[in-house]
Formats: structure tokens, sequence, C-alpha cells
């Protein structure tokens, strides 16, 4: 890879008491970059995810974001340079959804106006109409327009990297499908360097650029799908055949869209 | 006479202004102390367990504690501050009336709002707390704009349970010194005043039912998260405050202070007292229900101004003197030993308030008992009833040791139902008050102590320090002085003790000076 990194983890590690959640790890995300990290529950995905903007703190290795060791970065700044999507939304039930997305611009202390002009933008971004959703409270939002605001808000402090915890998991199919495929839009319009934790391959294949998989702690493959599909490893390759064998079926099932 | 047409409703709702007023005031200052305490604890321990036990357990011992007893104990242990800041820093405060009773209530307010607090601090979703750190926030940020906020249905809940709490409890506060609509339900018990009992309670219960309701409209609006609700809960919370304390604000000089203790006897005299200040062109104000400790250190502190109290309670209180001496010498005494601390004696009233042993007319002719040594003969097969605390009394082992009294059997009783139960023969004698009006009602007859066991109780008016050169205020009280015989205070007492619209302290403090001001 030519570009510059916006993430590196070198042998990064983390324990939980006896349980070593993130084991030795060594991943690079370029700049630009969407990546996917798969893996089932406990795989360590999310204690990775959070290593990179200090949620959690690595007992371990080096990780570096935007060329600068974390650990020389406070971690409040951090935070608020880094975009997070929380699974199902991490909304605050008391805001409405124009202040939840005007947050981050609020605590860096930008003016009111800037931010209410922002708010408006990011709305449309997300494809929410502002007049009707800017005052409502999160609680009257279905789940896949809480996860719009919630992508609005990691977007609203024009972060450079996005990190996304399984944020489109708890949705129905077709709003799954027409959610991540209007992420994936933005992250190509605006430019982002993106990680994405999910548990299923078929979103990583068809979202993202590279996708690492994950066991145990540990990176066991990491490259774009047609890379990984030469990987030796048996749970890497049992995970990619899932999809494929899904297709199959399918194929087998439903009649083919337009045929006779 | 009609409920509804008893001139004592006008006279309860003329103290109205004063007694909720000041009730108000002083719950308050409670809460908002309460708070400033409770939820910085709260939000300090909500991670730490250990702590957070802790608190918890003092605050539920705390509430374990009578609310009377937490008052009362509030008293001396600020009067003990009070000498300590006097001697070590040259400053001393008023350990009567506001401050102690806002410390106690303020402690008794602790526990619902700590526990809500942290209940409502830790129910939060740690998700949302995990996303406010995810947006960048500092943990002070969090909690400020996530954790309270989320928390704040739960705390005002809390809030709502203490102030309850505080409001029910401020009514006994009277005994130390501070004014409330407690005032109406303690005044009321000692003199039969069923109207003014019914009032207090009335008065304290509606305020209570109008904060609960408005808070509960605050809190439901939080928790709806409805401006409006919230915002109506908080304008009438200003309008009721406002309504209460507006009235007595500016009220600033209240004049001479009257003291009285919590009988009827009490209510009575300090009523005439003030209306003889009154009647001399002096502004003055009754303090009623003090509690028989608290009353002589309010005025020797200056906190009242002048009370009535009896002479051998202070030659055993506050000289701690065992011995007896006769009535005259002892008041002499007495008032040389308080001129140190700048107090007054300014005269004796006339009339004895003592223990004596007392019987039913006939009974004593019948069995030839004119004395307490007659009474020794007979003893052994009599039984003898007193108050809660006489037998515990100097006055009874003097009586016993003097006499060599043995009674069959000893019963403690209610003051008021004593000599119903001598004059049906329930028991045979009694320890009764020598200025009880309810010795002529029956009838009975109190024995002479010519051994002098009993010390002298000399009703005895005192002056607070800094009046003591003060002319107008003595010239104004000399017409009481040496007037009142033991047969006009008894036939006082009886009448307060009734329960119609005569029986008011104020009403038989006028019909008692129209009898001795010849």
């Amino acid at each position: 890879m030519s570009s510059k990194l916006a993430i590196s983890y070198q042998t990064a590690t983390k324990s939980f008491g006896s349980l070593r959640a993130v084991d030795d790890v060594s991943l690079d995300i370029a700049e630009g970059e969407f990546l996917a990290v798969v893996g089932g529950s406990g795989s360590g995905k999310t204690t990775l995810l959070r290593l990179a903007n200090r949620l959690i703190e690595a007992d371990g290795g080096t990780i570096t974001v935007e060329g600068e060791d974390v650990r020389n970065v406070d971690p409040v700044a951090l935070r608020r340079r880094i975009g997070y999507v929380f699974q199902s939304g991490g909304l605050f039930p008391h805001l409405s959804v124009g202040d939840n997305i005007g947050i981050t611009p609020k605590l860096l202390g930008e003016p009111a106006t800037t931010i209410a002009t922002r708010v408006d933008e990011l709305l449309e971004l997300v494809q929410l109409d502002r007049a009707s959703h800017r005052d409502r409270l999160p609680e009257t939002l279905s789940g896949g327009q809480r996860q719009r605001v919630g992508v609005a808000r990691a977007l609203a402090a024009k972060p450079r990297i996005v990190l996304m915890d399984e944020p489109f998991g708890a949705l129905d199919p077709l709003t799954r499908d027409t959610l991540g495929d209007d992420y994936r839009t933005l992250h190509r319009r605006l430019g982002l360097t993106t990680v994405m934790i999910t548990h299923d391959m078929t979103e990583a294949i068809l979202l993202a650029d590279r996708i690492a998989v994950m066991r145990g702690g540990k990176v066991l493959a990491q490259g774009t799908p047609a890379e990984l599909s030469r990987s030796c490893d048996a749970y890497v390759l049992e995970l990619l055949r899932t999809p494929r064998r899904q297709v199959e079926r399918l194929n087998a099932l439903l009649p083919q869209s337009g045929a006779a | 006479m009609s409920l509804f047409t008893d001139p004592r409703w006008g006279e309860a709702l003329s103290h109205l202004p004063d007694y909720l007023g000041n009730h108000v005031r002083v719950s308050l200052a409670a809460l908002a102390l309460g708070l400033a305490v409770s939820l910085p604890l709260a939000i300090l321990t909500r991670n730490r367990p250990a702590p957070r036990g802790i608190l918890l357990a003092l605050a539920s011992i705390v509430q374990t504690v009578p609310g009377l007893a937490l008052l009362a104990l509030f008293y001396p242990l600020l009067l003990l501050a009070a000498s300590v800041t006097l001697a070590w820093f040259g400053v001393s405060f008023s350990a009567f009336g506001f401050l102690p009773a806002m410390l106690a209530l303020a402690l008794y307010s602790m526990l619902p709002v700590l526990r809500n607090g942290i209940t409502g601090l830790n129910g939060i979703d740690p998700a949302l707390i995990e996303a406010a750190k995810g947006v960048g926030m500092t943990a002070r940020q969090s909690l400020v704009m996530v954790e309270l906020p989320l928390a704040l249905p739960v705390m005002m809940a809390g809030i709502r349970t203490a102030a309850v709490w505080v409001i029910g409890t401020a009514t006994l506060s009277t005994p130390i010194g501070q004014t409330s609509l407690g005032n109406y339900i303690f005044a009321g018990l000692q003199t039969q005043n069923w109207v003014f009992v019914l009032f207090g309670c009335v008065a304290s219960a509606l305020l209570a039912l109008a904060v609960d309701q408005l808070l509960g409209l605050i809190e439901s609006g939080l928790r709806r998260r409805s401006r409006l609700r919230s915002g109506l809960g908080a304008v009438g919370m200003a309008a009721l405050v406002a309504a209460t304390l507006v009235p007595t604000m500016g009220r600033s000089s209240q004049g001479y202070v009257v003291g009285a203790k919590t009988f009827a006897e009490q209510y009575v005299l300090s009523a005439l007292m003030k209306d003889r200040l009154q009647a001399a062109g002096l502004s003055a104000t009754a303090r009623s229900g003090l509690g028989s400790s608290v009353i002589f250190e309010a005025l020797k502190a200056g906190d009242i101004d002048l009370y009535v109290d009896y002479s051998g309670t202070l030659w055993a209180n506050q000289l701690h003197r065992t011995d007896i001496k006769p009535r005259a010498e002892l008041v002499a005494e007495l008032k040389t030993a308080l001129a140190k601390d700048n107090i007054t004696l300014l005269g004796e009233l006339g009339f004895e308030n003592a223990y004596a042993l007392v019987m039913p007319r006939k009974r004593a002719e019948a069995l030839g008992i004119r004395t307490i040594a007659d009474l020794t003969a007979h003893a052994a097969t009599l039984s003898i009833a007193g108050d809660y605390e006489f037998f515990s009394r100097p006055e009874w082992a003097a009586l016993q040791k003097a006499y060599g009294l043995q009674f069959r059997a000893q019963r403690q009783m209610q003051p008021d139902f004593m000599y119903a139960a001598v004059a049906s023969g329930e028991v045979d004698v009694i320890a009764g008050y020598t200025s009880d009006g309810l010795i002529a009602k029956y009838d009975l007859v109190t024995l002479d102590d010519p051994k002098h066991a009993i010390p002298p109780y000399d009703a005895i008016l005192l002056l607070a320090p800094k009046r003591a050169g003060d002319e107008r205020l003595q010239a104004a009280l000399q017409p009481l002085l040496g007037k009142i015989d033991i047969a006009t205070m008894r036939e006082a007492n009886l009448r307060a003790s009734g329960n119609d619209a005569n029986s008011s302290p104020d009403a038989v403090a006028r019909w008692l000076w129209e009898k001795i001001k010849q």
C-alpha cells in the first residue's frame, strides 16, 4: 500500500483478567480504506476497535492514529476527532435528534449557529427530512432512523476516521441493506477511513475494501475477499463459504427475477 | 355552639401567616441544605460501594431516631458548639429555634435524597455512559450532560419524599423554639383546644399534600420530558413559597419575646404577660411550647426576653442544690445566684406550682388524714399514682425518707387522668400539682408537708440579661407580682382545661387580668 496509514496496530495486546481479548495483533488501515473486522462474539473485535480511540487502553504494543502514538494524545481530544457509531445508536434519550447530532461540535466549543447549519447538512446527508426530525426525541424514531442519526452524529465534527461497532446488526434486512449502501456512498464522497465491526461476512464482503478475520483475540487473516479466499485457515474458509452457500440455496429456491 | 361558628377558628387563622411562614422557611432551608450535602455525596460515592454502604447505613440510622428526639438532640449539641466557638473565637451563635431545627430536619431529609440519587445514577444504561465517552465528553461533561439529566426523575422522586418528611417533622420543632404549624398542635394538646389541634394537623397535611403534588408534577414532567409539566410544577412551587413567605417578610423586629413551657398554666401566663406589655405600648410576641430544658438557656442567650419558671426547678436544675429552704429564703438565694448570669428575678407571682400529695376530701376526712405524716400509718394499704417522672425525682426520694412512706402499689399516669383516677377511687393518693384546677373541680385536698420534704415551687418572673435595666418592661409587669394566689391560678387553669371558646389561653388570660387588676 502506497498511501499513508490512518490507523496502525503493532503487536497490540489487551487482557481482561486471564482473558486475552486482543492477543498480539498487528494490523494497518490505510487512509481512505474501508476495513471490516469480522468475527464471532468474544473474538475481541470490539476491544480491538476501542483501543484505537482509547475507550479501552492497551496493555502492550503500539497503536498509532494518523502517525501519532495514541498514548501521547489526550484521549478526550482523540475521541472528538474520531467518529464512533455505536451498536443500536447509543443516542442520548433526553436530547433531541438535532442536539444528539451536534454534541461533539458543541463539546469543541463551536458557535450555536454553525452547529445548527451543520446539523441540517448532516440530516440531509443521512437522508432524514430535517424539518420533521430535528426536534424529535430518539425514542420516537424507528431503528433505521436512529442509526442514521448515529452516523450523522459520528460525522458531525468532520472526522477523517470513523469507527463503527456492529452499526447495522439490529436492523431489519431491508433497512440494513439500504443503510449499508448509503454509508458506503458517504464513505467515498467524504474520503473517510472506516473500520466497521460485523459478525456478518456477507455484509463485510459487500461493503468493505478489505476484511480482517478475528478469533480468540487474534487476526487469523486479512486482505481483500479474493485474497482471503486463498487463506489456508479452516475458520476463514468456513466463514467465506457461508455467503456462497446462501446464494446457491437462494438461487435454487427463488425463481430468478425477470426469468420467464 | 356549632363547630363552624367557634371563634377559635378565627384565632387560629390569625396565627397562620406567622406559623405557616416560619414552617415553610425552616422546611425550605432544611431541604436546601439536605440537598446541598446529599447530592454531591451521592455523586461522589456512586461508583464506590464501600463508602456508599457506610453512608446509606448512617442515613438509615438517622432515620430510625424519632423526629422529636433528633430535634431535641440538636439543641444541646449546638449549645455546646456555641460555647466552644465563644471560647475559641470569641463569637457565639443562637442554639435556639431556627438553627437546630434546620440542621436536624436537613439530616432527616438525607436518606431519600441519597438513596434515590445513587439509585438514579447507577441505573443508567452503561452503553449511554460509554457513548458519552465515545463522543468526546470528559468525566465531568458526562456527569452534567448525560448522567445527571437521566437520573433526574429518580432523584426528584427522592426529593419529593424528603420534602414531605421534612414538612411533617417540622411540626415537632416547636419545643426547641422554632415557630411552626406545630405550635397549633402543641398548644392545642396542652390546653385541650381541639380546634387548634385540628387546625394544625389539617394545615400541615395540606401543605405537605400541595408540595407533594407540585413536586410530583415536576417529576412526571422530567420523566415524560415535558417542559410544560415541569414548568407548571416549578411555577406552582415558587408561587406557594412566595405566598407563604412574603406575608411575614420585613417583620424584622419582633419586640419582646415571651416564652412558655409546654403546659396550660404557662400558655395562660405568657398570654397574660404579652397582653400587659402590649397594653403598655410595647410590641410583644409569645414563643410557646418550649421544652423545659430549652427555655432557661433561651432566656440566658437572649432568644426570649421573659418567662415564668418555678423556684424549686431552678434550685435543683440550675444550682444543683438538694437542700431545702423556706419559700422566701430560697427565692432570695436564687435571685442572688441568677444575678451572676445577669438574669433578673423580678419577683414572685404569688402562687406555687409544687408537687403535692392529693386525696379526695371525704376520704381524707374519713381516715383522719390532714398531713403527709398522718398518711404514713395508712400507706401500706393505699396505692399512689404520679406522672411519668415523679417517681424518679428527688422529691419522691425525699418524701419517702422524711416520712417513711411505703405504699401498697405505685403507678404512672398521664397527668390529666390522675385527678379523675383518684376522685373515682381507682387510686388512693396522687402526686399532683398544687396549682392544678382539677383539685377544686374534683373536691380534692392537698396534704400538708410539715417536714418540708418537698421544696417550694414559687412561680417567679425571669428577665433576660439584655432586659436587666429595662424600666418600661418592669413597670408593665409590676401589676402581676404577688397578685395571683393559688385559688385564682387553680381557677384559671381549670378554665384553660375546658374545650370551648372561653378556654383559649388568650381568653383565660383576659379573665385572669380582670380578676387581679384591682
